[in-house]
């Protein structure tokens, strides 16, 4: 086992970010490397800082410092959407789709988008068959195909989770950040949903937030700690459940009660 | 269920076709278009009129109905139209579709220029700028009186025949094969539009604002790009209003006219593009038939009529009617 970012040059990193709100310090220091092609678990306490590191990484969030990088390029100063299109790509906590929009709309749309379409107002979508059949398919490798023509909000809730996934596969990510993706998902149904993305292709490397313990170690092989906007402690689920800092975050302890 | 079987079985290539294709009611829609120039003879000016406001009806739905953005303050690229198509005949260039042509253009820039500040709002500011907007307008419309006739309208407005053929009479035939040509043009361009991934990103735009950016979508040069579209065809509409009555008054910037087609947009239907040109059928039709009867209550009719159909029928007339048509589908075998 080699240390994070000793082997191969990281394909996400960041160095000292630091965020605050007024008085209240959302992220201090932080300084992760991420290699490629790993599953990553970002795991805390409520309100240790996990989506607003996600939000600092995409851009939602603007840092008061450091630096980001993907592979070599600094990208702290770029908006959301060139990060998108760099293959920096997220999914949300809570489902952020579009109701009125069929999956297959919904995920042609993104094709479409990453493929330069979108700004093509003279020819119809039907021309575009290959940015169709490519949505179908990312709809259909995650179990959507029958089900590709209902309105987004016609689906069940664990469809509209796996259609968060299809719509951030379809701009075909590099590195893909996921906001519990389980959440509000049945107990018994999450371990499906991340079999579909431990099933995803090695080229993306996948950093998730999830507060299931019996996920979190089956599916990442690497993980990072976060407590009180720090990251606490990173390495493999070994070393993580022999740590006794993490130990005595998880099993209630004083220190920041 | 039934409906989605079939979907599946068609296949994703077959399914976006049949979003796409020309129904049969569309077809007979547009022929009995046709229909006044044998049945209603006398009524063409009125026909004409509703063309117009069906057209302007449209290009609100174009921002509104497809992206999502609140205007109200669309008058102000009708009226720009307006004058300027009245203007270039004031100063001699009195022929109808260079004239429109030019308007449309100007109200296209303008179009352009306003986009640049609304993309970057939403909600109740966006809906405050563009009313301030056309407010600014209609008073500068109104002050600039040596140029634009101020509160006595525009003077002098002398149009050619259409083609060096048919002239704007009295009997409106003219205005409204002139009127009606343009509205069926406009809208073979809005249906490409919605239909194309442009439209569907626009759609994007409309559910989910936010979600836009995650996907790497230019959202801010779509809503750009899509507003300098619909100012283009408001202004359009505004040209043929100027050219076919020979007329520009300040009417064509207020506020008024602002509300009028945003409440035509939702009692035919947003976001459906027939919902505008129907919204105008019945509301012109309505207007002149109340307003015979008593002028002075007429809005009161209307407003009773929009609140109706926002309780009852939130996707307007035409969603009821798709609605009803789903309904009639499922009992009658």
């Amino acid at each position: 086992m080699t240390t994070s970012g000793a082997g191969a040059a990281p394909v996400l990193s960041t160095r000292g970010l630091e965020k605050s709100f007024g008085s209240l310090v959302v992220a201090r220091e932080i300084s992760v490397a991420v290699p490629p092609g790993v599953r990553y678990a970002l795991i805390g306490p409520n309100g240790a800082g996990k989506t607003t590191l996600v939000n600092l990484v995409t851009g939602m969030l603007r840092p008061d410092a450091g630096r980001i990088f993907l592979g070599e390029d600094d990208i702290t100063s770029l908006p959301p959407s060139e990060r998108v299109k760099r293959g920096l790509v997220r999914t949300f906590q809570i489902n952020t789709l579009f109701p009125h929009l069929t999956a297959l709309e919904a995920v042609t749309l993104a094709v479409c988008e990453r493929r330069g379409h979108a700004s093509t107002w003279w020819r119809g979508l039907p021309a575009y068959r290959d940015a169709v059949d490519e949505a179908y398919g990312i709809l259909a490798s995650l179990a959507l195909g029958a089900d590709c023509y209902q309105l987004t909000r016609a689906l069940g809730y664990g469809q509209q989770r796996l259609l968060e996934i299809a719509l951030a596969l379809a701009t075909r990510p590099k590195v893909l950040l996921l906001d519990e993706p389980a959440a509000g998902v049945p107990r018994g149904e999450s371990p499906a949903l991340f079999a579909a993305i431990a099933a995803l292709s090695n080229d993306i490397t996948v950093l998730f937030i999830e507060h299931d313990m019996d996920v979190v170690f089956r599916f990442a092989s690497r993980i990072i700690v976060m407590v009180g906007g720090r990251v606490l402690v990173e390495g493999t689920p070994p070393e993580i459940a022999a740590d006794a800092r993490v130990r005595e975050v998880y099993l209630g302890c004083t220190r920041h009660a | 269920m039934a409906t989605v079987s079939l979907e599946a079985l068609r296949g994703p290539h077959g399914y976006l076709r049949a979003q796409t294709r020309w129904r049969r009611t569309e077809i007979a829609f547009w022929l009995a278009t046709l229909l006044p120039f044998l049945l209603f003879p006398s009524y063409l000016q009125l026909a004409s009129q509703i063309a117009i406001t069906a057209l302007f009806a449209v290009s609100l739905d174009l921002i509104l109905g497809y992206a999502g953005i609140v205007s109200l303050g669309h008058a102000a690229f009708f009226g720009l139209g307006a004058y300027a198509a009245g203007l270039i005949s004031k100063f001699g260039w009195g022929e109808p579709l260079s004239g429109l042509v030019l308007a449309s253009t100007l109200a296209g820039v303008a179009g352009y220029g306003a986009s640049v500040v609304v993309v970057r709002f939403r909600h109740l500011a966006l809906i405050m700028i563009t009313l301030g907007m056309g407010l600014l307008l209609h008073e500068a419309a109104n002050s600039a009186s040596w140029l634009t006739g101020g509160a006595d309208g525009l003077q002098g407005v002398r149009i050619r025949p259409l083609l060096e053929l048919f002239s704007f009479d009295l009997w409106g035939r003219a205005a409204y094969a002139y009127a009606l040509l343009m509205l069926f043009l406009t809208f073979l361009v809005a249906r490409r539009v919605i239909n194309s991934p442009f439209g569907l990103s626009l759609r994007g735009i409309r559910e989910n604002a936010v979600r836009m950016p995650a996907l790497g979508a230019p959202s801010r040069a779509h809503v750009r790009k899509v507003y300098t579209i619909a100012a283009v065809m408001a202004g359009m509409a505004g040209a043929l209003l100027a050219q076919t009555t020979s007329t520009v008054s300040l009417e064509v910037l207020s506020f008024q006219r602002s509300a009028d087609v945003l409440v035509i947009l939702i009692l035919g239907g947003a976001g459906r593009l027939y919902g505008g040109i129907l919204g105008a059928i019945l509301y012109m039709v309505a207007r002149d038939q109340f307003s015979g009867i008593n002028p002075q209550y007429w809005y009161f009719w209307i407003g009773l009529l929009l609140i109706a159909v926002v309780l009852f029928l939130p996707n307007g007339i035409l969603g009821g009617l798709g609605r009803a048509a789903a309904w009639w589908r499922r009992v009658s075998p």
